[in-house]
């Protein structure tokens, strides 16, 4: 049965692509594009609130509809570890997790990445505890910053779902695992209309994985073996390496992905009504979203302001971001996140990137929404207000804190 | 934009309303977004949940705290928590109650209309008398009552996305949508 859809519909929707659309939950989503890809094998350990992913995932193998092997494990450590078996065996896998979950697993993350084996993790971005939240915050995933996964930040369900198809490919291309993330709640349990891809355009852009290298007992290899201070360190340099091929490939697969499913959300960076911008509001995941309402609202008073949003963490878009604040004045940078002593994280990722840039605009970095507190509108107006007022850069500037202390 | 805030107790099922609503409104060729007020479920405790539709993608990731209707599942919860907060005078409430609307204080200031779904639930096996699911039914009534969704999109959404009972729960919006007066 061909979809059929309404003429104010197909402005946004193309019935070409498009198997079905749901409205579905974030972490729903997440599920469909996982069986979409054919994944072979999936393993994860429940946690809230990325349990639905794999609960999903579970039926959708228990009922056959997906064929692939469901391993269950006591822990996170043990998820990653069992999809790291897996994919060296050339079996394309999958696990999510969220939090303290992410946290466990760190460990076996650098193994994964050194081993150049392309797994695909959804992240639900929650706090870590204690205090026990488990809400909307960015820092479990940033955390995990120097293991060696690319990672992607999401701004709607149906990014999600593209983001993960468009991870598989990028990731088996220069075997490198990669990290899809969702803000908690805000994504994770929203449901909206999301466009499932037909699974032939899907098959066209994702071939089957076949490593070079893999677990065989007909071609015996042996893995996972020590390396000497005389070869470490080019391997190291192989991995930064094919971090660079990943920051090349992006652009390359993003527009391949839109000219087959017309849907394009941005490469490393999307930018939103930046043409001649004075003033750029920098962010990532749903605060996007709302920024972007903000910034209707005050280009229609005439501000020049606009929105970068922030799709990768790693590769960091410094290239990107050093071209697109060419002309600003002013950047302020939101973050859903904080490292203790410093800053927001993509403050000082950004900060730092545009150092070695010929032109240095004025640098604001705001915390906000930690811990899943409502980023509001009126909270994006306010950063707004205060970049436009500033009058020299502040690194940290906290968005909504109650009865905050004037004095430390 | 029109924004849509339920309130019930853990357990009456307003997050599956809100996203059958949101359903039912994109099935009509709109645009919807529905979600739970975060809280952490837990049976009996007062519960939040959104629906916002638009005619195009709604970009907005925020709680609504200025809704243009209002939906009550427990109408004891009017006397425990703000239900009303952020809601403009002369608005609509649809307030789950065999009681008729003047019966309630806020009737004065809001255009409150009540529906018996406790009863109609429990006439079609959803739940017991002690805790009936008046989800399905309260949808019925607010079909009637808004005019924002009709009551066809409605049944059909829950055909589709209730898997126990639908046949019930989609004979309880019907009979909630039939004996609602507007």
């Amino acid at each position: 049965m061909g979809l059929v859809l309404n003429e104010k519909m197909k402005k946004y929707f193309d019935p070409e692509t498009i198997s079905e659309i749901k409205v579905i939950e974030g972490t729903h989503s997440a599920s469909y594009a996982v069986e979409l890809a054919r994944v072979k094998v999936i393993s994860a350990f429940p946690i809230t609130p990325q349990t639905s992913i794999v609960e999903k995932l579970s039926e959708m193998c228990d009922r056959g509809e997906l064929d692939a092997q469901f391993i269950k494990v006591e822990s996170e450590h043990s998820a990653m570890a069992a999809v790291i078996g897996s994919e060296a065996t050339g079996a394309r896998s999958f696990t999510a997790t969220s939090s303290q979950g992410l946290a466990l697993m760190h460990e076996v993350l650098h193994w994964a990445a050194g081993a150049r084996l392309p797994i695909v993790m959804a992240n639900v971005n929650r706090a870590l505890g204690p205090p026990w939240n488990i809400w909307a915050d960015q820092t479990d995933s940033l955390a995990q910053r120097e293991t060696g996964w690319i990672q992607f930040y999401c701004e709607s369900n149906q990014e999600v779902l593209d983001t993960i198809l468009m991870a598989y490919k990028l990731g088996e291309k220069v075997m490198l695992p990669v990290m899809v993330n969702m803000d908690a709640f805000f994504l994770s349990h929203t449901s909206e209309p999301v466009a499932i891809p037909k699974q032939e355009l899907v098959d066209q852009f994702l071939p089957p994985y076949n490593p070079e290298l893999k677990l065989d007992t007909d071609h015996p290899h042996a893995f996972g073996g020590l390396a000497m201070p005389n070869q470490y360190m080019e391997l190291r340099y192989n991995i930064q390496k094919s971090m660079e091929e990943a920051d090349r490939l992006i652009p390359e697969i993003s527009r391949e992905y839109a000219r087959l499913m017309g849907r394009d959300h941005g490469a490393q960076i999307e930018e939103y009504r930046t043409d001649g911008a004075d003033y750029l509001l920098f962010t990532s995941g749903t605060i996007a979203g709302t920024t972007r309402l903000v910034i209707d609202e005050y280009r229609e008073k005439g501000i020049k302001i606009g929105m970068v949003k922030i799709r990768t963490f790693r590769p960091f878009p410094s290239r990107e971001l050093r071209e697109a604040t060419r002309r600003c004045k002013k950047v302020g940078v939101i973050d859903r996140n904080i490292s203790f002593g410093q800053s927001g994280i993509f403050f000082s990722e950004t900060k730092a990137a545009l150092y070695n840039s010929d032109h240095h605009p004025l640098m604001n970095g705001y915390i906000a929404g930690l811990g899943g507190r409502d980023v509001t509108p009126t909270n994006i107006r306010e950063i707004a207000d205060h970049l436009i007022n500033s009058k020299e850069g502040q690194d940290l500037i906290w968005i909504g804190v109650k009865n905050e202390s004037k004095t430390n | 934009m029109v924004e849509i805030r339920m309130h019930g107790r853990g357990g009456q099922g307003a997050v599956v309303a809100c996203k059958i609503l949101a359903s039912a409104l994109f099935k009509e060729g709109k645009f919807a977004q529905s979600f739970p007020a975060f809280g952490v479920e837990r049976r009996g405790a007062p519960v939040q949940a959104f629906t916002r539709v638009d005619d195009k993608p709604i970009h907005l990731r925020t709680e609504i705290y200025e809704p243009d209707l209002l939906v009550v599942l427990d109408p004891t919860l009017l006397y425990t928590i703000d239900v009303t907060s952020g809601l403009k005078e002369g608005n609509k409430i649809l307030i789950n109650s065999p009681k008729p609307a003047r019966d309630f204080e806020i009737s004065q200031k809001y255009d409150v209309k009540t529906v018996d779904a406790s009863r109609i639930a429990v006439a079609n096996q959803l739940g017991s008398v002690s805790n009936p699911i008046v989800n399905t039914a309260i949808l019925g009534a607010f079909s009637k009552f808004t005019g924002v969704i009709g009551i066809r999109a409605i049944l059909a959404a829950i055909r589709e996305s209730v898997p126990v009972h639908p046949d019930e729960n989609a004979r309880a919006a019907q009979q909630a949508f039939d004996e609602f007066v507007n």
